[in-house]
């Protein structure tokens, strides 16, 4: 079987001696248009690009994630037109892996099965459902490899070693760690050593897996944490389109930039 | 159809994966908060079987909460509406004027029984966070309570409470800047601190074992009421109506949890969801209105929403009632038949509390001022052997400036 982007994304960056550097925006955040621009911008610097489908009951999201969350929704952004995007994208020339994440009541009022044949369609090579867990998730992440999309398990600080061992076996290429106990653009609270040790011991269970580190990354942190398989960034770009908006600068080369500066920081 | 179970407690009557009816309820919640989640569980279903914490719940419901609470027949409302008689549960006499009494001394205890010194809250009407403040200043607990800054501007007395009590109050500033947004930030704070802090969930809503904890919290309120029924009439009349309230649904499932078995020929269950005002769309009543089936705050349930599962905004005059969702326990029994539900418009709620107050010495708030306008509606065509029996579970003393507004002065 030919192995999936994600896995081979993965192995690009081993084959460099780095971790792949994910990245996440919201979808239509600030507005279509310019997310567009946004992810074509990303996509010359991250390995794999993680795209937010908003929800307003975000409740595993920090501040920033809110933000753009509050923002793309009243800016107009639907389901239809993230799949459109990522139809776009993918046909571009330095198109990367696309996830989507989000919560699970949008795949539901989607249609489960509907949602899952347009991302196979229009080329989501992933997913994330925050709130869908282990065994949640058992019947609808074998239905996500049954069409070929990676759905993402996560584990957290407080995952017991129970779950951790059910969870890596249910888990495709690619498995998520959350860094600390946090919503999403935390203050890193917990000594990068730490994470790594809880890193290891995650690792240590079946070797063969892509383990990603992600909560509370920005530029600051990002190089103490250059062991892992990847790290995930978002509120901090998040921010940065906030922030670029209340300044009056473009949020495309502000974030685009911000990628180029994390991607250098794990060469 | 959904069946229910008889003999067995509607709290337990979940499958494996904690969905009621296998349809309503669960755990969606992100990975962080499964652990908490299952400890408290673990926790809890310990503790209701333990003899020390039985007694201990009942020491404290006896001599700390007050019961029970009065239950009596309002004479003058129904010789002034004819026909069937109307009895007032008036669990507003609680200790601080309201049933989240209940719920937020059953959490205090756990958080003990945990050991854990923090513990916090969400609130809309403000009884859910004043209780939670009490109940953590008499258990010597450090509490934070999260509440919609639309919602501590209208509910301003409650909030003096919970100051008074020593909690702080963290002003929820996002979305609609109610209650539906205070539940979300509270559990992004669980998120962040669930190794020290116990989180309360303010009514039977979110993950599957807060649901379980406030139901069988409020359970006391039927449990109080059976005996006083059975005294007043020598059993439960042959024609016996409980009506209630439904925001989060919590004082409806302690009001009727004990008559669930009875047939409902017998006993009628009637929840009265908050109709908004007269004219608006943006109506909190997801049972009458026949909302679609979504999730909100980790569970399954019948919730307003848009055709992309955005939950939407609801407008209602009491803060209480003015949440998107409802109890996965009150989808079950909307879906078995045992219960039915309707809606009372702000106007019909307004006007309730004018005519109870006028000729009664109970003083519902505007949330029981809701079943209230139902009673009202439907004593008229009733026989007078008929019971209604009406839960006044909150007291108005925190919405006389509203009332005030819009009733005018001379109340």
């Amino acid at each position: 079987m030919k192995p999936s982007n994600i896995a081979s994304a993965f192995k690009k960056c081993r084959q460099e001696h780095r971790p792949a550097l994910l990245t996440y925006t919201v979808s239509g955040d600030p507005d279509k248009k310019k997310f567009f621009e946004i992810l074509k911008a990303i996509s010359s610097h991250a390995d794999i690009c993680e795209i937010g489908v908003g929800h307003n009951c975000n409740t595993g999201d920090g501040k920033q994630i809110q933000n753009s969350t509050y923002r793309a929704i009243k800016n107009g952004i639907k389901i239809k037109d993230t799949f459109a995007m990522v139809k776009r994208f993918k046909r571009t020339k330095n198109a990367k892996p696309c996830i989507l994440m989000g919560y699970y009541n949008s795949i539901i009022q989607y249609g489960e099965n509907r949602f899952i044949k347009k991302c196979k369609q229009v080329g989501v090579d992933g997913l994330i459902v925050v709130d869908l867990p282990w065994p949640e998730n058992k019947n609808f992440s074998k239905k996500c490899k049954k069409n070929s999309i990676n759905f993402v398990q996560l584990i957290s600080p407080t995952t017991s070693k129970y779950r951790m061992k059910r969870i890596i076996n249910d888990s495709h290429d690619m498995i998520y760690y959350i860094s600390m106990l946090s919503t999403t653009g935390g203050k890193l609270k917990v000594s990068p050593s730490e994470i790594l040790k809880n890193y290891n011991r995650i690792k240590k269970i079946n070797k063969s897996k892509n383990l990603v580190i992600g909560f509370g990354i920005t530029d600051k942190t990002i190089s103490s944490l250059k062991k892992a398989d990847g790290l995930v960034v978002g509120s901090a770009l998040c921010k940065e389109i906030s922030e670029s908006i209340k300044k009056k600068q473009n949020p495309v080369t502000k974030v685009g930039n911000m990628v180029k500066r994390l991607r250098a920081k794990l060469s | 159809m959904m069946k229910l179970k008889k003999g067995k407690l509607l709290i337990d009557q979940h499958n494996k994966n904690y969905l009621y009816g296998g349809k309503f309820g669960g755990n969606y919640v992100p990975e962080t908060l499964k652990k908490p989640i299952e400890d408290l569980a673990n926790l809890f279903e310990k503790l209701r079987h333990d003899k020390k914490f039985l007694n201990d719940r009942n020491y404290y419901f006896k001599n700390y909460v007050g019961a029970p609470t009065p239950f009596f027949k309002l004479k003058n409302l129904t010789k002034h509406l004819g026909g069937a008689q109307i009895w007032c549960k008036q669990v507003s006499q609680a200790n601080g004027g309201a049933h989240k009494i209940y719920n937020a001394t059953v959490h205090a205890l756990i958080c003990k029984r945990a050991k854990k010194k923090y513990i916090i809250g969400d609130t809309g009407a403000g009884y859910a966070g004043k209780m939670l403040s009490m109940a953590a200043k008499k258990f010597g607990l450090k509490c934070k309570i999260f509440m919609g800054t639309k919602d501590i501007v209208r509910q301003a007395v409650n909030c003096r409470a919970m100051r008074k009590n020593g909690a702080e109050i963290v002003p929820v500033d996002s979305g609609s800047k109610t209650l539906v947004d205070a539940v979300s930030e509270c559990m992004r704070y669980w998120v962040s601190n669930c190794d020290t802090t116990h989180m309360c969930v303010g009514s039977t809503v979110g993950p599957n074992i807060f649901i379980k904890i406030c139901a069988w919290s409020t359970a006391q309120i039927s449990r109080e009421l059976m005996v006083q029924v059975k005294k007043e009439f020598g059993k439960v009349p042959k024609k016996l109506k409980l009506i209630n309230c439904v925001g989060g649904g919590s004082s409806a499932m302690g009001f009727w949890n004990e008559f669930v078995d009875y047939d409902k020929n017998q006993v009628e269950l009637i929840g009265v969801e908050a109709g908004g005002p007269k004219n608006s769309k943006r109506h909190a009543a997801p049972l009458t209105n026949g909302a679609k089936i979504g999730i909100l705050h980790g569970a399954i349930q019948y919730v307003i929403q848009d055709a992309e599962g955005q939950i939407e905004e609801t407008e209602s005059i009491s803060a209480g009632l003015d949440y998107p969702g409802v109890s996965p326990l009150h989808c079950l029994l909307k879906d078995s038949k045992r219960a039915r539900y309707t809606s009372a418009t702000d106007e019909e709620a307004l006007q309730a509390f004018k005519l109870v107050s006028r000729l009664e010495k109970v003083r519902p708030s505007l949330e029981p001022a809701h079943a209230f306008a139902e009673a009202i509606k439907i004593a008229p065509r009733l026989s007078e052997d008929t019971i209604i029996a009406v839960d006044s579970c909150g007291d108005a003393k925190k919405d006389m400036k509203i009332i005030k507004e819009r009733l005018g002065r001379n109340l």
